[in-house]
């Protein structure tokens, strides 16, 4: 074992950690919290695969923006966890049925002949000025560039429905209209009388 | 550091000992960066109440002393209140939960100081010289809004809850605008790497500067720079007249101050980039004799605090700012002129060479 494998070990031994955490904990922070902490250490194996960008992209997105909107949603909300666990063994069957299925396929995937590590070289290590940016930027835009402009219509899609759905306008509240308050001048608000001093009596 | 090497590579053998070997001096280089990023913390605190003091017709802090040197006075305020806190006892409230209480302030230091890796204070004088250096700046700071989810909610309290919900927000929606801010830099110089950024802007005076063509990014870059370190007028997070602190209420001790250590650390590093990819890093102003005399790191030093003067005189002048304004600002004015100026500038990037001559485009872009 040397320091490399060491690295990888620990990382995944904490990743199954984490991971075995965030679907076996009862309080639903703690596992949206364990799952920030998976996606960290996997960022942590893609970069011993010399996949800087992607590494880091997962940190930013994910954990920077997905995960942090996932927490706020997780502790705003009241979860009755009794109420959660009623139909358990109601539905275990179903359930059951759907990981076996899953399982049977991605072992199907995996131990095929493509992921077989006898099928697989060694990836060459790239000299230290290689970007890998560069590099998917270059692919992203050439070779891939209809796929990638239709995933980017498809999520434009998405965020306008989003909108859309939450978008209503209501009457019982009052909004401000910036554009008129910054309009507004002296002569709309203020009215100066001239009065004549009156005499003390 | 040959020797050393060889050193090592006795003690683990030659497996171990070259990785060993990195390791060691790394965490050697990574203190030698953070403890003057520490100790300029502590001056900013001082400089900060300093500056407002002054601004305000008073005199701010002049009594603690080193050994009672008269000239020093007030010099000492800045370690005389870190012993304070040092010796306080930090109070877990009843009901909080107490592994996560305490991981709050340390996720809120760790990637502030983190973010340092990348930064280049001269051409050779970077810690980890990588490619995709501002991806990693942007994804650190990004992490930092954790340390405030997780304070407020692990201090079991409504009010600290509601900072960390406000703060969170905030943060989440001027990362954006930032990052589009730093989307045009990155543009302009075509590489990510922080020291290929300065390296863009070099080219005799500062109308060389990223400052001049993207001076609009650059303000739009500065003001979400405040708001992301939740300061003054953005400080909605603590805002004292409606939820008391904010989310760090229930926190005393050491365990207060690293929060502030963090916030401080961040305006630092906000400053820091500011001027490396608008200011020009390390460049002097102008490349003639007096200028180009004085060592890089002192120019980058010098605009660090330029910057840093700008936090601290926001804070003297502006009223806070209501939330829904600070939304506004950040989701229906900043993202739209950001986004306007990337196309804006892609297209100026795609001129033909002779238009670029016509105008002195050819300064920034070549």
């Amino acid at each position: 074992m040397n320091f490399q494998d060491f690295i990888f070990y620990s990382l995944a031994s904490v990743l199954v950690i984490s991971a075995l955490g965030v679907i076996t904990l009862r309080n639903p922070v703690h596992s949206a919290l364990l799952l920030v902490l998976a996606f960290v250490t996997s960022s942590g194996l893609w970069l011993l695969l010399e996949a800087e960008f992607l590494a880091i992209t997962l940190v930013l997105v994910y954990v920077g923006a997905v995960m942090v909107l996932f927490l706020f949603v997780v502790m705003m909300l009241d979860i009755n966890l009794d109420r959660l666990r009623e139909g358990f063994w109601k539905w275990f069957p179903f359930g059951a049925a759907l990981a076996l299925v899953m399982a049977v396929e991605m072992s199907m995937v995996l131990m095929g002949q493509q992921f077989g590590s006898d099928n697989m070289p060694a990836p060459t290590p790239k000299a230290a000025d290689y970007s890998n940016t560069k590099e998917l930027g270059r692919l992203l835009y050439t070779d891939y560039v209809y796929a990638f402009e239709l995933a980017a219509v498809i999520l434009l899609v998405a965020m306008v429905a989003a909108i859309a759905i939450t978008l209503r306008s209501r009457t019982d509240k009052k909004s401000l209209n910036i554009s008129k308050q910054i309009a507004v001048r002296r002569n709309d608000r203020i009215r100066v009388v001239s009065m004549p001093a009156e005499k003390k009596e | 550091m040959d020797n050393s090497q060889q050193l090592f590579e006795q003690l683990f053998g030659p497996e171990w000992g070259a990785p060993l070997y990195l390791v060691v001096k790394n965490v050697m280089l990574i203190l030698a960066i953070v403890t003057p990023l520490l100790l300029a913390v502590a001056y900013l605190t001082f400089a900060e109440r300093k500056i407002i003091a002054y601004m305000q017709v008073r005199v701010g802090p002049n009594r603690v002393t080193f050994f009672g040197i008269p000239w020093l006075r007030g010099w000492a305020q800045p370690i005389a209140d870190a012993v304070k806190a040092l010796m306080k006892e930090i109070i877990v409230p009843t009901g909080a939960n107490k592994f996560l209480f305490l991981l709050a302030p340390i996720l809120t230091l760790g990637p502030a100081l983190a973010a340092w890796a990348v930064v280049p204070f001269s051409p050779e004088l970077v810690l980890a010289d990588i490619n995709a250096g501002l991806l990693y700046i942007l994804a650190m700071t990004s992490l930092g809004v954790y340390g405030v989810i997780i304070a407020g909610w692990a201090s079991n309290s409504k009010y600290a809850f509601l900072g960390a919900m406000r703060s969170a927000a905030q943060v989440v929606s001027y990362e954006l605008a930032m990052g589009f801010a730093l989307v045009c830099v990155l543009m302009m110089a075509s590489s990510l790497n922080l020291g290929d950024i300065v390296a863009g802007q070099q080219g005799g005076s500062f109308l060389n500067w990223y400052l001049i063509p993207l001076f609009p990014m650059f303000l739009v870059y500065f003001i979400s720079g405040v708001a992301e370190t939740n300061r003054a007028p953005f400080d909605v997070a603590e805002g004292e007249s409606e939820i008391v602190a904010g989310f760090h209420v229930d926190y005393s001790g050491m365990a207060f101050t690293v929060f502030f250590l963090a916030e401080y650390a961040n305006m630092i590093l906000v400053a820091t980039l500011a001027s490396i990819m608008f200011l020009g890093g390390w460049l002097p102003p102008v490349d003639i004799a007096p200028f180009n005399l004085i060592p890089g790191m002192i120019w980058l030093l010098l605009k660090i605090g330029f910057m840093l003067f700008f936090f601290l005189w926001f804070r003297a002048t502006f009223p806070r700012y209501r939330y829904d304004q600070i939304m506004r600002l950040g989701w229906k004015i900043f993202i739209p002129v950001t986004l306007i100026w990337i196309v804006v500038l892609g297209a100026v990037m795609q001129l033909p060479e002779t238009v670029r001559l016509a105008f002195p485009l050819n300064l920034w872009f070549s």
